[in-house]
């Protein structure tokens, strides 16, 4: 027994900002201080604060110490793990109040939270399977092997209301219900861990802080439909998660939960990996199966649906790891529990990848029906350095903007789509008035155009042809004729292409222009961008009356665009500056202005 | 068959269950176009201009892979509909080069005949960036020129799955997919066996054949050379496809009128050799029966299918036989039995083929094809290049006049011309082969078992008390079932036909281009091969080896069938390929 546990995040973000240095310093004062036998450091998934990392939560306690430096290590040994004083200055600043420590759960960014899907992140060692089991894992399982039918399990998903989390939002009892349906010889689960959306990693932070979970529930999935063999098709980009993955079969298969004759009852089943190359149409699940067949990772037509012909032709149903993560939880709560979560049509919660414009870039889990104002103002800390919020990107490369009219929508499937965007797999960007609505939807369809996999011609063609009008825009080339032909090219690729990465592309583009229109206008009729931010469009300009000749602007110009003596004012070269802004940042008088 | 009833634009129609969209409108007499669609070979619902509407679909739907379903409502002649698939086209026309006039599918275009159909009045309407191409010449017969390509994998389906080779399919995504071989390899280095199929199913003039029209026609007007030409047995069954007759039009008085016309100095039939081919093949598979040879005996007419065998099946050369193509035995005997009977010098014989296939371009340049010192063809040249060069000189072709072959050369059984359908080459050795062994006339010279366009065929016969097994197997695919059977031991046939072309030189990567609706609807190659079956029976000779000038060659020149001579001038050798 220890009589104190360090949780180290080990999730992407923290790794990245250091938290495996941390823990190897952990570990080597506490040798030092000899408390080896009474302290234990575990390395965890994902807290969510990412914005904070690393973060080390010292428990039994609770402390959450936020942007932990290697230098920090000692000090926090040596007072909080040896002495008990917990070493305030280091904690994160919204647990501090000036009455003592607030709990973590009860701070902004966690008390509107409802964990689910993340129920593990951040508090077991993914990499121990005794420490998934020890919060309930895989009872689950057990329980649908020994006292359900399949046609149980199916009921409960049916009755919870649980929908799909990557993004289509298609109810998951009734894909398994079909799939049952089809007698075959051979069926398949396949759990899709190929998250591409810019920006988002709900599913990145399941597989890398709570493994076990996707296994048990493919399992249960597998005993649902009649299938023995599931395989996980997870970007090779996500090593951690690769890695846990494997540590977590490995284990599952030792303790026999994978494999044959699971809990005795000669249910039979097995999962391998397959790792995508990082194609963003493979998160499609026709592709997705096209690639674990070997081939080039391309969409086919529907029907036959996979849950007829899927993987090898055979019938196959494909869920997402956040789907998949709820599972566990819907056998052992029951449908009630997770059908008293949510709005009418959407139940359960869903995970945000927060980023953008916002303080606290991270994960959150919300329920269904948490208002957009919620997330982003209290959840999410607001929009930072006072700015003005202008719209939040739902659905990545799929989804729309969702202006500020719509800030108190609640967030739900059909309410979202109602407001042309999309819940998508759960990217949320803030936008604040310091972003174009054209760039941003340049942004998202130039993701597109660069992952369209080539095969069907609205998609490989047509999407060019929007950009290649988006950047005319941007560039103040484009007439009024030019936009209408880019509107009549959305409406044409949501109809014409083949699957869901084509029909949905033109998405950014319409939203914007819905909500955002005048700022089209503007580029295109007056050559401007209001917000400032296509370079075509500005000028930087110096005023005579503020500069007072200091040079420093034009010694830090790269162009050479800047031309002036001593003490006199300056003047900017419009044909040789490069519009990179590096003037108006130097100038200490303010006299350098955007136009 | 269970049939399911649905509505089409309001009319109800009763189609078979599992039929597609497009294949219940056929039925109501609408024609849905199509692009990429080519039916059980590419079927990926891709180019987007066969899309229709569906109730209560999210989408249009491409009617070429949506299966019917009963109380389904379908509308194929909506504006929205009919808006779409302009858009499409032009899309595809954005990326295109749209040098039409300059084309040599200007006029048998899809593409083209779709705009026009479709009513396409701005081909520029979307234009921008083009994606960079570049023009494949590496290998021996064909040329890619990516800016014509539309991206409907035609090519890449029938080479991947009819002929099972798959050395071509698509290279990077989105706007720079193209279609080439891997790592950016020409096709030339590729283990491509020149088989042209993918010619013969692209829609647009992305993918031709290297013309060598203009240097016939120079060496036709070079007075110092003499230029002679055979034209094989598939030519006559196609060639007038061109010029607008049906699908089946036996055209070969014609095509000899204008082969004479063009300016040929004599006018041949490779009918001619194919009967010295059985002469040679037929000893050859006698020969090795009696003297325990390698067995089964595998024909080798088909440039096609021996450099597949070469690549794919390299311990298996020893099975093919050592005959030349019928091609390669006739500019052999050209260059050396009719130059000595004509007094020419062989150097100024200038040889010419007209061929279904592209093959024969490569075969022309292999090594050991040079019987008489001189490469035995100079130039092999598709039924397709015919037909440009006929209309190049101005020719008149449906007017003009039924002529005959030369002589010698063009003397023929109906054994010689059914070469050019699957089965063929197989029915005319055994007309030999059995009357050699027995000795007795046949009753009857039919081997209808051998016969029709099945891919993998079999038979057996008795024959001087043996039991005689053969197998016929026509496209590439097709062959390697046959072969694998042959090598895992679950078939023991003595002798094989392999053609490389999905049933036979009449549906030659050389032979005139269908569009894809028809390829769809029409049994192309049945149609061909009947104009065969047919000259076959029309013919007073029905045996190679009943050739009277047949009989004069060995008589006068070769000797007996597989002598030294024969030998030299009509046997080759085959090398070992790798697979890349």
């Amino acid at each position: 027994m220890y009589r104190s546990h360090v949780l180290v995040c080990g999730g992407t973000g923290c790794t990245s900002s250091g938290s495996p240095q941390i823990i190897e310093r952990l570990n080597d004062e506490i040798v030092k201080q000899g408390l080896q036998d009474e302290v234990a450091v575990i390395q965890t998934g994902c807290h969510g604060l990412c914005a904070l990392g690393p973060i080390m939560i010292v428990y039994p306690d609770a402390s959450f110490y936020s942007m932990v430096k290697v230098e920090d290590i000692p000090e926090i040994v040596s007072e909080h793990l040896l002495k008990g004083r917990v070493v305030t200055r280091l904690l994160y600043d919204e647990t501090v109040t000036s009455g003592g420590v607030k709990a973590l759960i009860d701070t902004d960014f966690y008390k509107k939270q409802h964990r689910v899907a993340l129920r593990n992140c951040g508090v077991i060692n993914p990499e121990v399977i005794d420490e998934y089991i020890g919060t309930g894992g895989y009872e689950a399982l057990g329980k649908v092997l020994t006292e359900m039918t399949p046609d149980d399990v199916i009921q409960i998903l049916l009755d919870s209301g649980l929908r799909g989390r990557g993004g289509g939002g298609f109810p998951t009892g009734l894909k398994w219900k079909l799939a049952k349906q089809n007698d075959a010889d051979q069926k398949y689960v396949c759990c899709n861990a190929d998250e591409g959306d810019p920006g988002a990693f709900m599913d990145r932070s399941v597989l890398e802080g709570d493994p076990h979970v996707v296994l048990e529930a493919m399992a249960i999935a597998g005993y649902a439909i009649g299938a023995n063999q599931g395989y996980i098709y997870v970007r090779a980009e996500y090593p951690i998660a690769v890695d846990r993955l494997k540590i977590a079969i490995e284990q599952a298969r030792e303790y026999n939960l994978l494999g044959k004759d699971i809990f005795g009852t000669g249910f039979d089943f097995d999962i391998d990996l397959r790792l995508g190359a990082g194609a963003f149409v493979c998160g499609e699940e026709t592709a997705l199966m096209t690639s674990i067949e070997g081939k080039r990772g391309e969409p086919r037509p529907r029907p036959p649906f996979p849950a007829q012909k899927g993987l090898f032709g055979k019938p196959t149903i494909l869920n997402n790891v956040e789907t998949y993560a709820n599972i566990p939880q819907i056998i052992l709560n029951g449908a009630e529990w997770f059908a008293s979560m949510g709005t009418e049509k959407s139940k359960g919660t869903k995970v945000f990848a927060l980023g953008g414009k916002i303080h606290n870039t991270g994960l959150v889990e919300i329920p269904m029906g948490t208002t957009l104002r919620e997330v982003i103002e209290e959840i999410g800390g607001g929009i930072p350095n006072g700015k003005k919020f202008k719209a939040a990107q739902t659905g990545g490369p799929s989804g729309g903007c969702i202006p500020a009219e719509h800030f108190d929508i609640p967030i739900d499937y059909d309410n979202l789509i109602s407001i042309g965007s999309m819940m998508g797999s759960g990217g949320l960007i803030v936008m604040d008035e310091d972003d174009c609505m054209v760039d941003i939807a340049k942004f998202f369809l130039e993701f597109t155009v660069e992952e369209s996999c080539g095969k069907c011609t609205p998609c490989r063609v047509g999407t060019r042809r929007m950009l290649e009008i988006l950047t005319k825009i941007t560039k103040g080339q484009a007439t009024m004729e030019d936009l209408d032909k880019l509107e009549e090219l959305c409406y044409y690729i949501k109809n014409n292409s083949l699957c869901g990465l084509g029909q949905t592309a033109p998405n950014p583009v319409l939203s914007t222009l819905r909500y955002f229109r005048d700022e089209y206008e503007a580029h295109i009729k007056e050559k401007r961008c209001p917000a400032g931010v296509c370079k075509s469009l500005l000028s930087y300009v110096i005023d005579r009356d503020k500069c007072r000749g200091c040079t420093l602007c034009a010694r830090n110009c790269p162009a050479g665009a800047i031309i002036g003596s001593v003490k006199n004012p300056h003047i900017i070269d419009a044909e040789k500056c490069v519009k990179c802004g590096a003037c108006m940042e130097k100038c200490k008088f303010g006299a350098i202005v955007k136009k | 068959m269970e049939n399911v009833t649905l509505k089409i634009n309001g009319m109800e129609v009763s189609a078979p269950k599992g039929s597609t969209i497009l294949e219940a409108a056929r039925l109501a007499h609408i024609e849905i176009p199509t692009l990429c669609f080519l039916k059980e070979i590419n079927e990926i619902g891709a180019c987007r201009i066969c899309v229709v509407e569906v109730k209560g679909a999210r989408s249009l739907v491409a009617s070429c892979v949506y299966p019917v379903a009963e109380g389904m409502e379908v509308w194929t002649n909506t504006p929205k509909v009919l808006d779409s698939r302009k858009k499409t086209l032009q899309l595809l026309l954005s990326n295109h080069d749209r040098k039409c006039l300059s084309c040599v599918r200007s006029g048998n275009c899809e593409l083209q005949q779709l705009a026009k159909e479709l009513g396409v009045e701005d081909e520029s309407y979307y234009d921008g960036d083009k994606t960079p191409s570049c023009i494949d010449d590496s290998a021996a017969h064909m040329l890619r020129d990516n800016s014509k390509c539309i991206l409907c994998r035609r090519c890449v389906a029938v080479c991947e799955n009819v002929q099972g080779i798959g050395v071509i399919g698509a290279n990077e995504r989105g706007f720079h997919t193209n279609i080439g071989s891997a790592f950016e390899m020409g096709l030339g280095e590729t283990s491509c066996v020149s088989c042209g199929q993918c010619i013969a199913v692209c829609p647009t003039g992305a993918l031709t054949e290297k013309s060598c029209i203009d240097d016939v026609l120079a060496a036709i007007h070079d007075p110092s050379k003499h230029v002679i030409v055979q034209t094989a047995p598939a030519v006559r069954a196609g060639l007038g496809e061109e010029f607008g007759y049906p699908i089946g039009t036996d055209v070969e008085g014609k095509m000899a009128a204008a082969l004479r016309r063009i300016g040929f100095d004599k006018v041949f039939d490779t009918d001619f050799s194919a009967d010295l081919t059985i002469m040679e093949e037929a000893h050859e598979f006698i020969h090795r029966v009696q003297n325990n040879g390698v067995l089964p005996l595998i024909t080798s007419c088909s440039p096609g299918w021996v450099k597949y065998c070469e690549h794919y099946f390299p311990d298996m050369t020893e099975n093919l036989s050592s005959c030349k193509s019928p091609q390669q035995m006739f500019g052999a005997i050209a260059k050396s039995y009719y130059a000595e009977k004509a007094g020419i010098d062989p150097k100024d014989i200038v040889s010419v083929s007209v061929m279904p296939c592209t093959a024969k371009k490569f075969e022309i340049g292999r090594a050991d094809e040079d019987g008489a010192g001189y490469p035995d063809v100079d130039y092999s040249m598709t039924t397709r290049e015919l037909a440009r060069m006929i209309k190049k000189v101005g020719l008149k072709f449906r007017e003009l006049p039924e002529e005959k072959f030369d002589e010698p050369l063009g003397l023929a059984t109906g054994a010689g011309v059914i070469f050019g359908a699957t089965g063929g080459v197989m029915e005319a050795a055994l007309r030999t082969a059995v009357e050699t062994l027995t000795g007795e006339e046949l009753a009857d010279v039919d081997f209808v078992d051998v016969r029709g366009t099945e891919g993998i065929k079999e038979a057996t016969y008795k024959v001087a008390g043996m039991d005689v097994k053969v197998a016929v197997a026509s496209g590439l695919g097709n062959a390697r079932k046959l072969l694998n059977m042959v090598k895992n031991g679950e078939a023991d046939y003595h002798f094989i036909e392999i053609m490389g072309c999905p049933g036979g030189c009449v549906n030659g990567g050389g032979q005139p281009q269908q569009p894809g609706h028809v390829r769809n609807t029409e049994d192309i190659r049945a149609l061909r091969a009947k104009v065969l079956y047919d000259l076959d029976k029309s013919n007073p000779i029905r045996k190679s080896h009943e050739n009277p000038a047949i009989k004069e060659l060995y008589a006068t020149y070769l000797g007996e069938p597989g002598s030294k001579k024969a030998h030299h001038l009509l046997h080759t050798t085959y090398v070992k390929r790798s697979v890349n």
